[in-house]
């Protein structure tokens, strides 16, 4: 580094600084991570099996099989993880807006409360919901005591009538998978949207009120589009790991909500059909890409507007 | 019904926050169980039996132990590297700074799952061994990210006239660097390490596709003990947790604040 007063400045420092700082990460990152992924490509198109050994023969029919036996699985991964996204969103925004204007001297400790359970460990946390869920778990037991059994016989009714439901319980059902996600990812959609809402001038509902916006236009028209951008970046750190997650699936779910995570899994780790697993996890990866890139282009747009 | 109109949104944020918390009130709460089975579903008796006894089944704290040092390792690697590439982004031009920022953003866009399962055939293409090591190189390469993105905010919040003010007083740059600016992004390095221990502790689906059976972290072993039902004492070392992680980010809120209030 040149010495004296001027190297401290951003523009004079030698051009090969940078590219030092930048090196050893991303050599990191394109050996670990870019490499692997070329990697999995390459291995999807490979013929052979474990015990002698795979050669690379373009075989595109594996794309046809996985999709062909696996769409089911894959289609009810996006599903799942699209509800749970929008739940967290339900959830997430009075909660952003309730911590960043409305908790006054406790904002400090609500903001550790929400981040708090992210530092814990997210298994033993779903494990909980089996708990509380579970056939003669917390909520069963407090609605019998509370003689609301019929509420939850209906409830469960209306879960059985919408797809959701098992039949008999509110564990190991499509209902206990989304509600494991939602609760999973919340803190995701949370902090995101705090960071944005915070940020926020209430004057603006003001204004728009004053030039006679009623409460929910003043919402739609001035607080949400402005609101976008955290909206945006929660539903992406949601609907992505979601969407690959199969824990909340294998631990409150039942056979018939099999994620496509777990078909992942299943096919590496103990079907070692590596072609049919490295075919469907590059699968997963290009659906995911194409949906956030569509989604990041729409939400973009509307935000011009 | 006006009241309710008006605080409907603090009404619904308690509800949410009470959602937020209660698996973990439950997995305090049942922590003190003595379940007459082997499943922790029922509350069956008060016992301070698991609390006593942390380490009573076997395998556990080996498993917490191989956690905290693969955690440690791999948030000081990564913080490492995540923070020069930060500074690279936060004070530098350079070509292929979009190249970067996508490269960086990817491991962040990508499902656990298809991570694993890449890393997984690059180590078996190469003919490496699955355990310890290949568990840490995965942790390190989904660290990154998080911590470039922690640091590179305080970074771009840092007024670069303070540096220069140093210059003026005679300050070398590396002075000016040890003494003034990394003070500064000092929170920013910290909240980014613990970050990615926290990520690296927790992490289950990267760490199953690369793991053998003899390097068992604590999700592995929670996992493991889930299919025949797990043992109380997954429940303390979880309580543990929680409350050191409030303790823990309580603490550094206070300090923060405090610093705050001073300064004014």
């Amino acid at each position: 580094m040149p010495d004296g007063v001027a190297a401290a400045t951003v523009r004079k420092r030698p051009n090969w600084v940078p590219y030092a700082l930048l090196a050893p990460g991303l050599l990191w990152l394109v050996v670990f991570f870019v490499l692997p992924t070329l990697s999995l490509a390459s291995q999807s198109l490979q013929t052979g099996d474990v015990y002698n050994g795979y050669s690379l023969t373009w075989h595109v029919q594996t794309y046809v099989d996985a999709l062909s036996t696996y769409w089911p699985q894959l289609l009810r991964s996006l599903m799942y993880a699209g509800l749970a996204t929008l739940l967290t969103l339900l959830l997430g925004y009075p909660l952003a807006w309730f911590v960043a204007h409305r908790s006054g001297r406790w904002k400090n400790v609500l903001l550790v409360l929400v981040i708090a359970p992210f530092y814990t460990s997210f298994l033993i946390r779903t494990l909980a919901w089996q708990t509380i869920l579970g056939d003669q778990g917390l909520l069963t037991s407090l609605l019998d005591r509370l003689h609301l059994t019929w509420a939850l016989h209906g409830f469960e009714s209306f879960l059985g009538a919408v797809g959701l439901g098992s039949g008999s319980q509110l564990l190991y059902s499509p209902f206990a998978v989304i509600c494991g996600l939602t609760y999973n990812f919340l803190p995701f959609m949370v902090l995101p949207l705090y960071a944005n809402i915070e940020r926020l001038d209430l004057r603006l509902t003001e204004a728009a009120s004053d030039l006679y916006a009623s409460p929910v236009q003043a919402f739609r028209r001035v607080i949400w589009p402005l609101s976008l951008p955290g909206v945006v970046g929660g539903t992406l750190l949601t609907f992505i790991p979601a969407t690959g997650d199969y824990i909340n699936s294998v631990l409150l779910g039942s056979a018939k909500t099999t994620m496509i995570g777990q078909v992942i899994d299943a096919q590496f780790l103990r079907v070692l059909d590596y072609p049919l697993a490295a075919a469907l996890s590059f699968i997963l990866m290009v659906v995911i890409i194409v949906l956030v890139m569509s989604y990041v282009r729409r939400a973009g747009t509307e935000e011009l507007l | 019904m006006a009241w309710i109109r008006r605080h409907l949104v603090v009404i619904i944020g308690l509800l949410v926050m009470g959602y937020i918390l209660l698996p973990n009130l439950v997995v305090i709460a049942y922590s003190f169980n003595r379940p007459r089975g082997h499943l922790n579903i029922q509350w069956s008796r008060f016992s301070f039996d698991a609390w006593t006894n942390p380490c009573g089944t076997p395998g556990i704290c080996s498993s917490v132990g191989l956690s905290l040092k693969i955690g440690l390792i791999a948030s000081i690697v990564a913080t490492i590297l995540g923070t020069m590439v930060a500074f690279a982004l936060g004070r530098h031009r350079f070509r292929g700074r979009s190249l970067t920022n996508l490269l960086i953003f990817m491991p962040m866009a990508t499902p656990e799952v298809v991570m694993g399962s890449s890393l997984l055939t690059l180590f078996i293409a190469m003919g490496i061994p699955s355990g310890q090591m290949t568990i840490l190189i995965a942790h390190i390469m989904f660290c990154v990210s998080f911590v470039v993105v922690t640091v590179k905010a305080r970074v771009a919040s840092l007024d670069p006239k303070l540096e220069e003010a140093a210059a003026d007083l005679y300050a070398s740059p590396a002075q000016a660097f040890w003494r003034v600016t990394l003070p500064l992004v000092a929170p920013g390095i910290a909240a980014g390490a613990l970050l990615a221990f926290s990520l690296s502790f927790d992490d289950y689906i990267i760490t199953n596709f690369n793991a053998s059976p003899t390097s068992v972290t604590f999700p592995m072993f929670i996992w493991g003990a889930a299919q025949r039902g797990v043992p109380v004492q997954v429940n303390v070392i979880g309580s543990v947790m929680f409350l050191g992680a409030v303790g823990i980010v309580g603490f550094a809120q206070i300090v923060g604040a405090r610093r705050k209030r001073e300064v004014a």
